[in-house]
């Protein structure tokens, strides 16, 4: 099974590195930034795990539910 | 049996990455009586330890998140057996954050708002002494201890905030000299100048700055030394009172 599991920050958390990222882009000449928020993409390749699992360590190991979400997407 | 000069035994438990565990042990055993050792992350029990303490340092590289890996290691069943039986549990820095994920603090530390790792001395109020890590300070007296972290913004969602504080679960904030809650004297921006929180029954207690690093006059501060006094007189007279 291959799988693609995205963790951002929750909207309400203030996340100072994407603050830094989108004032860098103003340098760079992008106009009308309104919000960088940076997170993290893990690609998982494993044999033989259900999706109720991955959720579990969704949840428990690879975001913090406390100020993180997460989105699985199953790939095959 | 009685014993007339109890020894206090504190684990001190080595992670991979842990680097304040032996600044740790030297801490705890300048104290009469003490006697602290390294515990392995790969150790399952903590049994004859009276106490435990989760050292700073960056363990497993920090990776994924602060402290998010230690949380499985296997030592942390017994860390977990011993909070839930009311042994002490102090976690410095890297340590508060590892029990933030272990879901035995509640909250969690983010990165500093100024993306700076921030190393210096600075001060702290003492909000409580109603625990077992504050009972040989005073309420409000200001502390002198350093700080030595990237990912140190203490954050809690509103409600969980409103019963830290109505349960006096904060024992620190970041304050001026004086003892002033200040945005300045804010280090990483945590919600509400928080630098150390116990848990509901009190006996776990996390906190980013470093009172081992304030613990002799020579490295400019004595005023950690409160801390671990407080953890020790509360395991001294819980040895009296089952020896008695």
């Amino acid at each position: 099974m291959k799988a693609i599991v995205t963790v951002m920050p929750k909207p309400a958390i203030l996340d100072p590195a994407g603050v830094a990222a989108g004032r860098a882009m103003e340098h760079l000449g992008l106009r009308g930034v309104r919000s960088v928020r940076i997170g993290k993409s893990i690609e998982i390749d494993v044999d033989g795990a259900d999706e109720k699992q991955l959720h579990e360590i969704c949840h428990d190991l690879l975001s913090n539910p406390v100020v993180e979400d997460y989105k699985l997407e199953i790939l095959s | 049996m009685f014993n007339t000069n109890p020894v206090i035994k504190v684990a001190v438990i080595r992670f991979p990455g842990s680097n304040c565990d032996t600044d740790c042990q030297a801490a705890l055993r300048s104290f009469p009586g003490v006697d602290a050792e390294i515990v392995c992350h790969k150790e399952t029990g903590l049994s004859g330890f009276d106490a435990v303490v989760l050292p700073g340092g960056f363990s497993y590289g920090d990776y994924l998140r602060c402290g998010s890996i230690a949380r499985f290691s296997p030592i942390m069943g017994a860390v977990r057996q011993a909070a839930s039986s009311g042994v002490l549990v102090l976690g410095i820095c890297n340590g508060f954050q590892i029990l933030c994920e272990a879901g035995l603090l509640p909250g969690t530390l983010l990165r500093n708002n100024s993306l700076l790792f921030r190393c210096e001395h600075l001060h702290l109020r003492v909000e409580s002494i109603d625990s077992p890590f504050t009972s040989a300070l005073e309420n409000d007296a200001v502390l002198e201890i350093p700080i030595a972290h990237g990912e140190g913004r203490y954050f809690a969602d509103a409600e969980t905030l409103e019963s830290l504080y109505k349960h006096k679960q904060v024992l620190l904030r970041y304050c001026d000299k004086e003892g002033n809650i200040t945005a300045p004297a804010n280090p990483n921006g945590s919600i509400g100048n928080i630098a150390g929180i116990c848990s509901h029954g009190r006996n776990v207690f996390g906190l980013m700055p470093h009172p081992e690093r304030a613990c002799e006059s020579i490295l400019g501060s004595t005023d950690g030394r409160g801390i671990f006094q407080s953890m020790i007189n509360r395991v001294t007279k819980f040895q009296s009172s089952t020896t008695a």
